[in-house]
């Protein structure tokens, strides 16, 4: 049977099932304070040390709409290609926990800021659009500590308040592969656009993953379980081939799929039951009276929108028009905001003589090596854009070859040393003046007076061994190209 | 100066001013008569001895450029005071000391006032008794074992009784109308909106607006000129054109039109009321205003409307009230037990029974048919409000259904007690301004209140007509102190 590249499929004696996904994606809005208060968000502060009485629920306090976070989330919807809603409403999401000090959640029901929208995904077999059904704004809980007293619960206030987009997809993934490419892309834009930094690791971006199975080719949804809070790619889709096949297995087996509510136990990587539906919260929505309909004017969005930076689509299609990169490469080099702009920089250092294919390949392989065995950012690379573009510069005229480039490259990675100035220092200078090259072959062949008759007689895989001396005896600094040239004459 | 607690808000801020009194004199005279009027349980919590600390600072150095310069006041307790306990009337806040004002009360003390301490309510300010608080029954100066209304029970009391000049109620379906009905006092609601809601303990967030309670129409309108502005940290609050209220009230009403609401003639509302009414009718006319019978049809649904919405928001609000914060906190087996205990002790019987109501209307299922349908209601009972403001300029109506009942009247009849709000709620529901003021007595000696309904923002024209009304009416408070031994 043939088979696209990405097409994710369960087999199971004579059956086959497609795997269906949707996810609701939790983002932190990147800003300074939180959604309905004043108080910092500083990620790693002693524990409530960044709480107001809003976000403690003192009795009388009340939410004031934070404008920079409203601005965060329609700047997210615009990267999202989605219609912003002119008019949404807070609503209170009402259920009991030590975290939740108001006993609700101020959250969007009915009326979200942000509407239908989609995200590009490129996938190794073409591009795949995954539709958006929404992005609303929310508040965080606080959190409950329950591992630091045998008897007692502690509760840290900090991130109680803290501005979240909910971003819901449609059930439009189909693999583990997919989800990744998805979340991927969406830190992407919102990197781009700086609204959420996308750090995982924080909690800034978490996702509940919505997860069914079906026959293929059947257009009926089957059953779906909520996996909660995942907050790693890697964890994602490990939950996902755990849920889907277990999912496949109960119907195999005959037995129906309950809707349910899960959680994905990392360490024995598996899903287990939370809550069902039966016993799923009646959450009580209803406007937030503190809080009146959130309006925006045409003005206010148009402001917006005519500040968005190029995304990463516009950048890609740029990058393959204007630089003439493969769409493969443009990829690569738009998925994250700072390589992008580490190679814009790089681009524009280079000057009026460059060479793209060069400065690409210098940033995909030897950067990307040192930045992966040093486990660093491209933002913390040892090597500043500047200095990559000089070195690529050096090796397009000639200056220096390719291979010398290489170990002019590692001396530069201690403390980002201008490659000139090696080049110089080391005497690391490519040897271009073509008489002092004829000059040394002249010596060479002299030296090897068989090897040269052998090779007039026909043995031309002797041709190396020349090069290769000429390299040799001139320490590698000899331009490989006028070695060819002259040698060739002389060989003649 | 004797009887200096019988003297009205003008009359002592005048004084002051004159520096025919000083601050300490009034503080002191109102503190004495607060300390004989214990019988009357209007205090929650007094705070006396740094009241006469700050009428003494104050004596010291007088800014008398101010609007209340040195004047005492005690005020309800659902607003937070800095560093004084307040209660909200219920056990759950007994222990609750805020580190915070409230902005209406920051705009008194800022205005040179000083306060005496915190009044009963009912609790969390749902009742129309006062017999909800956890701190037991407010009696009413008018006569023993008579409620003073609620839930501002104790502020109306309190001015009554003349333990407070003047002072501060919170009115979500009449909870400062009805007491000043009730009492023969002066009470204001104002436009929602018009005052601030920040570090009032919440009840029904979109029906919740503070206000002036008062003995006197021009009382009111200068504490109501005190209290309202514009607070950005109430994102409910209005950025209106506010008026100098005291400075521009005028007794001049001359061909005001003035609404009669046909609805408002209730069944079974006694006869007193409706020659009370006729009354009223007679006054605005003898004013040179004119009346015009209106018709406000969706009047009927106010009541079961703000039965659904107010117990929704409610059961919301206090949902902070879980024992993990602040305040009171039951011992529990766990995190469930301990809310179940904490909200089962801390919370009374009223205060549960709304709790229950607005939970039940919001669940789903049910959402739509209560929830829904009440905002749906509540909007066509505003647009009533707009048709009928398209002919006139206010409405008059009474205040209540009836006087003053006794304690443990209505106790364990919790919808007759609803009933005694059918003529304020609708107010509230439309967000309107509306005044209560003393008009006549019933057959037992007991004040009876008629209610100005304003255009929204239109504080000033009720209070002018009120004014007017009050000159022509020349109301007598049949105060006995009775409670005096």
């Amino acid at each position: 049977m043939s088979k696209k590249n990405s097409e994710y499929l369960i087999n199971r004696k004579d059956n086959q099932y497609e795997v269906v996904i949707g996810l609701e994606v939790h983002a932190q809005v990147l800003s300074e304070s939180k959604l309905f208060s004043a108080s910092a968000t500083k990620f790693g502060a002693e524990p409530n040390t960044q709480v107001s009485l809003v976000d403690a629920a003192f009795p009388g306090m009340l939410p004031v709409i934070n404008e920079f976070c409203v601005k965060q989330a329609i700047k997210t919807g615009i990267g999202l290609n989605a219609k912003i809603n002119k008019r949404s409403v807070f609503d209170r999401k009402n259920y009991f926990y030590a975290d939740l000090p108001q006993g609700y959640q101020i959250s969007q029901f009915k009326d979200p800021i942000v509407g239908e929208g989609k995200v590009i995904l490129d996938m190794p077999d073409g591009q795949k659009e995954i539709g958006i059904e929404r992005l609303h704004l929310e508040q965080d809980a606080g959190k409950s500590i329950h591992d630091l007293d045998p008897q007692n619960t502690f509760v840290d206030l900090n991130r109680s308040g803290v501005a979240l987009m909910e971003i819901v997809s449609k059930p439009d993934l189909r693999s583990p592969e997919e989800v990744s490419v998805y979340i991927k892309k969406l830190r992407s834009i919102m990197r781009y656009l700086g609204t959420c930094d996308g750090n995982m690791q924080e909690g800034s971006l978490r996702a509940d993953v919505n997860v069914s199975v079906r026959t293929k080719g059947s257009k009926e949804y089957g059953t779906r379980c909520e996996i909660k809070n995942v907050n790693s790619i890697k964890f994602m889709q490990m939950a996902i081939e755990y849920e889907a096949n277990r999912q496949v297995d109960l119907i195999e087996e005959g037995k129906s799929i309950d809707q349910e509510t899960r959680l994905f136990d990392t360490k024995k990587n598996e899903t287990r039951s939370m809550r069902s539906k039966e016993d799923a919260h009646d959450y009580r929505y209803f406007p937030d009276p503190d809080l009146l309909p959130l309006e925006v004017s045409d003005e206010f969005i148009n402001e917006l929108k005519n500040n968005i930076p190029e995304l990463p689509d516009d950048k890609k299609k740029r990058f393959i028009d204007e630089f003439k990169l493969s769409p493969y490469e443009a990829t690569i080099l738009v998925s994250d905001i700072d390589t992008a702009k580490y190679f814009e920089e790089v681009v524009a250092k280079m000057g009026k003589n460059k060479d793209m294919k060069l400065a690409v390949n210098w940033i995909t392989g030897e950067l990307f090596a040192v930045l992966n065995n040093k486990n660093l950012e491209i933002s913390q690379s040892p090597v500043s854009a500047k200095n990559l573009a000089i070195l690529v510069n050096l090796i397009k005229n000639g200056t220096i070859s390719g291979k010398i480039a290489k170990t002019v490259f590692e001396l530069m990675l201690d403390g980002d040393k201008d490659p000139q100035i090696i080049v110089e220092e080391k005497g690391l200078k490519q040897q271009s003046d073509p008489k002092a090259i004829e000059a040394l072959i002249d010596k060479i062949i002299n030296d090897n007076r068989e090897k040269a008759i052998e090779y007039k007689q026909g043995k031309e895989k002797l041709f190396g061994f020349f090069v290769g001396q000429a390299m040799k005896v001139s320490g590698g600094k000899a331009n490989p190209q006028l070695i060819n040239e002259i040698l060739k004459k002389k060989l003649q | 100066m004797s009887d200096i607690t019988k003297q009205s808000l003008t009359e002592l801020v005048e004084n002051i001013k004159d520096k025919k009194l000083s601050s300490t004199e009034v503080t002191k005279a109102f503190i004495e008569r607060s300390e004989k009027s214990k019988e009357l349980n209007a205090y929650v919590t007094e705070d006396f001895t740094s009241a006469l600390d700050k009428a003494n600072k104050f004596d010291q150095k007088p800014n008398l450029d101010l609007k209340l310069p040195g004047v005492p006041m005690a005020v309800k307790d659902l607003f937070c005071t800095k560093d004084v306990k307040t209660t909200a009337g219920s056990k759950i806040l007994n222990n609750f000391v805020p580190t915070y004002e409230s902005t209406v009360t920051d705009n008194i003390w800022k205005e040179g006032a000083i306060l005496l301490g915190k009044l009963n309510c009912d609790e969390f300010a749902m009742g129309s008794s006062n017999e909800t608080s956890f701190f037991g029954n407010v009696q009413n100066p008018i006569d023993k074992d008579l409620v003073p209304g609620g839930s501002s029970g104790g502020s109306a009391s309190a001015v009554a009784g003349q333990l407070t000049p003047i002072t501060i109620g919170t009115d979500t379906g009449g909870s400062i109308r009805q007491p000043a009905s009730f009492t023969g006092t002066v009470g204001l609601k104002p436009t929602y909106g018009s005052c601030s809601r920040y570090g009032i303990v919440a009840f029904a967030s979109s029906l919740d607006q503070a206000g002036p309670m008062a003995q006197n129409v021009k009382d009111c309108a200068l504490l109501q000129e005190v209290i309202s502005n514009y607070d950005p940290k109430d994102s409910t609050s209005i950025d209106f054109k506010r008026n100098q209220y005291s400075k521009e009230l005028t007794n001049n009403i001359k061909g005001k039109k003035i609404g009669i609401p046909k609805e408002y003639r209730v069944d079974g509302m006694p006869k007193e009321i409706e020659d009370l009414w006729q009354k009223g009718i007679q006054y605005v006319k003898d004013c040179g205003a004119e009346t015009i019978d209106i018709s406000l049809p969706h009047t009927s649904y106010a009541l079961p409307t703000y039965y659904i919405v107010a117990p929704a928001e409610a059961s919301s609000n206090l949902a902070r009230y879980d024992g993990v914060k602040y305040g009171f906190r039951a011992k529990g087996e766990n995190l469930i037990d301990m809310y179940e205990k904490t909200r089962s002790e801390g919370f009374g019987a009223e205060v549960q029974r709304r709790i229950m109501i607005g939970t039940y209307v919001l669940s789903s299922g049910y959402y739509d048919a209560y929830y829904l349908k009440a905002q749906k209601v509540r909007k066509l009972i505003k647009n009533d409000f707009d048709e009928a403001y398209k002919k006139v300029d206010a409405i008059l109506t009474p205040s209540t259904p009836s006087s003053a009942f006794k304690i443990g009247e209505k106790t364990n009849d919790p919808v007759s007690m609803y009933l005694n709000d059918i003529f304020t709620v609708p107010v509230n529901l439309a967000g309107l301004p509306g005044i209560s003021i003393p008009a006549g007595h019933d057959s037992k000696g007991y004040p009876l209140g008629l209610q100005i309904i304003g255009k929204a923002f239109d504080e000033q024209n009720i209070l002018n007509i009120a004014y007017a009304m009050e000159e022509k009416i020349n109301f007598k408070n049949k105060i006995t102190d009775w409670w005096i031994k």
